[in-house]
């Protein structure tokens, strides 16, 4: 075995006070050797991306290292004067960030920023700086490199960012990259084509890759090794066939468990109860043991000590579990498969356009179709999801249902009423019956108000409810029927973790006794095991109260466990329809192909190949002609070039718009 | 770019004509006779009907209205009622002065409220932030017609550096430009701090900062050049009612600019200077923020001037 590139030993990063630090990183022991993909894994908060910041000496104004060894090629990083750290950061050991959009300078030339790392770490190239700086964009395959070298950041899509940054520490010739979930802001085909240029250059430039990560389906598809991380300490290491044949520590294996998939429909999602512990507190025994199914009295007693099961197999768990992870069966679809249900929802043709203005006199020059004549059908009961990419047009969709935006033209029929033809009054008695539900809990709801507040104030918008006193009974009633204690009333949002937050806004929803809820990205914005919870709520809810759901993401294994229906979308328009089942195991569309491959997969065996598909999608204002995905299509033929197809029949309750189906 | 040209300068004489009519109306607001407020109460019949004559007052509001904004289109603003001189060769005679104060004390303005903007958002929450910050607090609070009297106790009369008052080479532009800039330099060093904060918790920074650049390369060549867009504002802003608010610090100095040319011709009632003056300094405003929105978009690739906004 090669010697590690990078050895931590006891890091510790404390945050905060020094009376009370938050510990947020307790004593880490990582390797990594040269070439490989190790991941570190874990939930939001569990210190991942500190280790990250500790090791590059990166940290928040409030962040120091209290402890620790960080040998990189022999040499400790911790020990070296600023300087000389600085010729180490971003030359030899290179970092890219998760958040694209806004980690590029706005005022600079892309040129420019990926120079500056030239002219630090590459001085042999320095007399060539404008080539290699055209070299590096081409090598993370941005096309038409040169112009591109003259932009500026907004001019990007957000996956050419990811690959400018990555050119960024390209430049440097690093000998290992750390990403800091690299493509969780990004869309799945553009994560595939994001991971896919990684894997190309670490073959080719032979480097290392620190992937941090929450996502279990992009770690099995690209480490080699794995590090689970929970509560500021590592639970386990291992190697990735070994972790994702058989984790060991129950706190693995249950993110396994809490994530939604097909086979799991019709049942509860497992859940990890209680909360990651507050790490300014002090620990005397294992740190997951009051969420842990398994606990027993000496996981309390002192700290769990790391065992070594097989092949560098690592746990530090008292009672390690064994065993491959029970697969789930698929079976019991039929209870939640077709219920019969009635016409709730009738969409026809709505169309939102946004005009765009030019000229000294504004006049109007064109427009950004944002839905382009979208048909959706959904029953009582029932759960439809509106998938796509970002800026495909599927939240206009949902706004536009709901009259929260202006549709410009079609007819949507809700419970025997055409609500775009409503009278302004009329539409608020009508807006009890259907209500909305946002991505981020946190910014959807008034800082200001006590939660009470919040959930009874769609109640006496409607004048529903009665009184104050029968109001807030109702209010308590919601509190509890979402899982919140009755307490809550009082308290305000930001007393509250995400889940809890996600739950305050079901309650609101739910308050005005609503039929359809639109549920946009509810659950993106979570955690695996928290979303596990809403998700659970979520079918509860619908089976008890007839509930019946617009769910707009663009989550394939949410929608697999959740929805009944799927509607494809694609800049604009649905490019296919059906039962769940039918799309998603035997897709028509190129598009939903593709979309389809590009989700990571966990399971080897069910691994398909990917489509990759190139480039971005174009902007609504300048739709393709023909059909819209022609230009990204690999099966495009002349006529997808002149025509926008038809929609044909797969079956009774299956449809797609493509010309390779006109023709069979 | 063109278009954007255009539709800006449509703006602009949509405001001058906004401000020309509220101008004119002043004459018109005055209580009473206006001609008798300008001559007094002693003043004989025969002077009164000449005057009213001369400023055109004898004849319908509309008329008058008219005459007035043709005059404006020669620029013609009339003339002055006590010298006969033509209110623009006036004016034209007293703006190099205040231009002169103007640019010296936004030079004197930029120079301290940066680096003390920057040192205090380097050192934030520590001794030197602190500081700076009660400095700036001082410069916001204290009034022009307080300093400017303070800055001649001092360096006038007790020390003897510079001249009272007048303007006179060099030194006498010292303690006015002084005077008016502490204002803007306490301002703009806020502006310059907080703005900086934000600009140092962007991502980008850190991505500079992973790049393995120093400490000046980051603040320099990437936190600045964002932190710059709301100082432009600020700046823009204060130099259009720099132009305006030299009144005071002009009166006290003795400074011969367009503050002091009002000052006078209210005192002597002299309302075609008056009106000249309020037009003069309306006009500048907006010529300056004409020049701030150039100055973004210079800085900001992501303003396209002309494009839909």
């Amino acid at each position: 075995m090669k010697p590690a590139l990078l050895r931590i030993r006891g890091l510790r990063v404390a945050l905060g006070s020094r009376e009370r630090p938050v510990r947020a990183v307790d004593g880490v022991d990582l390797d990594v050797r040269p070439g490989e993909t190790l991941a570190l894994l874990g939930e939001s908060g569990c210190g991942k991306s500190m280790t990250a910041f500790g090791m590059m000496r990166l940290l928040p104004l409030s962040g120091r290292i209290t402890a620790g060894q960080v040998l990189f090629d022999g040499q400790d990083l911790l020990a070296l004067p600023e300087r000389e750290m600085r010729a180490v950061r971003g030359g030899s050991l290179g970092m890219i960030f998760q958040e694209p959009m806004t980690s590029l300078n706005p005022v600079m030339r892309i040129g420019d920023q990926i120079g500056e790392s030239i002219r630090l770490h590459d001085k042999a190239n320095l007399r060539r700086l404008r080539e290699r700086v055209v070299e590096l964009l081409d090598a993370v395959g941005i096309p038409d490199p040169r112009r591109r070298a003259d932009e500026y950041p907004h001019q990007l899509s957000g996956g050419m960012k990811q690959r400018v940054m990555v050119a960024i520490a390209l430049a440097g010739k690093p000998r290992l990259l750390i990403a800091d979930e690299p493509t969780t802001a990004l869309d799945v085909t553009i994560q595939a084509q994001v991971l896919t240029l990684l894997k190309d250059l670490q073959r080719r430039a032979g480097m290392a890759v620190l992937l941090i990560s929450h996502d279990l389906g992009v770690v099995a598809e690209t480490a080699d090794r794995v590090a689970v991380m929970y509560a500021g300490q590592l639970v386990e290491v291992s190697d990735a066939k070994a972790f994702f044949h058989q984790p060991a520590h129950p706190y693995g294996r249950k993110l396994f468990s809490s994530l939604p998939t097909f086979g799991k429909r019709g049942r509860e999602l497992e859940i990890i109860p209680g909360m990651v512990p507050p790490l300014d507190s002090d620990f005397s025994g294992c740190r997951f043991a009051d969420r842990c199914d398994f606990v027993q009295d000496d996981c309390c007693a002192s700290e769990p000590a790391w065992r070594d099961l097989e092949d560098g197999h690592r746990v530090r768990c008292i009672h390690p579990r064994g065993g491959p992870l029970v697969p789930a069966v698929d079976g019991e679809l039929a209870t939640r498969q077709r219920m019969p249900g009635q016409a709730l929802l009738d969409v026809d043709d709505l169309k939102v356009h946004f005009p765009i203005h030019k000229g000294m006199l504004r006049r109007v020059k064109g427009y950004v179709k944002a839905v382009d004549g979208v048909s959706l059908k959904l029953d009582s009961s029932h759960t439809l999801a509106l998938v796509g990419e970002s800026g495909c047009g599927k939240t206009t969709v949902g706004k536009g249902i709901l009259r929260l935006i202006e549709p410009t033209a079609g007819r949507v029929m809700f419970d025997g009423d055409d609500l775009a033809a409503l009278q302004a009054s009329a539409l608020r008695k009508r807006r009890a019956d259907m209500q909305i539900i946002f991505q981020d809990p946190a910014a959807s709801m008034n800082p200001r108000m006590p939660v009470g507040e919040i959930v009874a104030e769609g109640l006496r918008a409607q004048g529903l409810g009665g009184n104050r006193e029968a109001r807030q009974r109702r209010v308590a009633e919601l509190l509890e029927q979402v899982g919140l204690p009755a307490d809550s009333a009082q308290r305000y949002p930001h007393e509250f973790s995400g889940g809890q937050r996600q739950r305050i806004c079901v309650a609101r929803a739910l308050a005005v006794e609503p039929k359809l809820i639109v549920c946009d990205e509810p659950t993106s914005a979570l955690d695996v095991s928290v979303q596990a919870q809403i998700l659970n709520l979520f079918s509860e809810l619908q089976q008890r109260l007839k509930l019946s759901y617009l769910f707009i993401t663009h989550d394939i294994s949410v929608i697999s466990f959740i929805a009944h229906e799927i509607a494809v979308m694609y800049l604009g328009r649905i490019v296919e329809q059906g039962r769940v089942d039918e799309v998603l195991e035997q897709p028509k569309h190129p598009y939903t192909l593709a979309l389809l491959s590009a989700v990571p997969v966990i399971d080897s065996k069910q691994r398909r190949e990917v489509i990759r598909l190139e480039g971005d999608m174009p902007s609504p204002a300048n739709q393709p002609t023909g059909c819209h995905f022609h230009p990204r299509c690999a099966r495009a033929m002349p006529v997808c070039r002149e025509r926008y197809p038809d929609v044909s029949r797969v079956s009774a309750s299956h449809t797609a718009a493509c010309w390779l189906l006109d023709q069979n | 770019m063109i278009g954007w040209f255009a539709r800006r300068f449509g703006h602009l004489l949509l405001v001058m004509f906004g401000a020309s009519c509220l101008v004119f109306l002043l004459i018109h607001l005055i209580p009473g006779d206006p001609i008798e407020v300008m001559l007094g109460e002693h003043a004989q019949a025969a002077d009164r009907e000449a005057l009213r004559a001369r400023l055109g007052l004898d004849r319908p509001l509309p008329v008058q209205f008219g005459a007035y904004l043709g005059g404006l289109a020669r620029g013609e603003l009339g003339t002055s009622i006590h010298s006969g001189r033509a209110v623009a060769e006036l004016l034209v005679e007293r703006l190099p002065a205040t231009v002169e104060l103007t640019l010296a004390a936004l030079l004197f303005a930029i120079l301290l409220a940066i680096p003390l903007g920057i040192s205090a958002a380097l050192h934030h929450g520590r001794a030197r932030d602190a500081t700076a910050m009660t400095f700036s607090l001082i410069g916001v609070s204290v009034p022009n017609f307080l300093l400017g009297p303070l800055l001649i106790l001092v360096f006038s009369l007790w020390l003897g550096w510079t001249p009272v008052s007048g303007r006179m080479g060099f030194s006498s532009l010292l303690l006015p430009a002084l005077t008016l800039g502490s204002g803007m330099a306490a301002i703009t060093a806020r502006m310059v701090r907080g703005s900086l904060l934000e600009v140092l918790r962007e991502d980008y920074i850190r991505t500079a900062r992973a790049k393995g650049l120093g400490p000046r390369a980051v603040i320099w060549r990437h936190a600045l050049r964002n932190a710059w867009l709301p100082v432009l504002t600020l700046i823009g802003l204060q130099l259009g009612a720099l132009l305006g608010g030299a009144v005071v610090t002009e009166t006290v100095f003795s400074w011969p600019g367009i503050g002091s040319l009002m000052i006078e011709s209210i005192q002597k009632r002299d309302y075609p200077i008056v009106q000249g003056c309020v037009l003069l300094i309306s006009l500048s405003y907006v010529l300056v923020n004409l020049v701030t929105d150039l100055a973004y978009a210079w800085v900001d690739p992501r303003i396209r001037l002309g494009s839909s906004e």
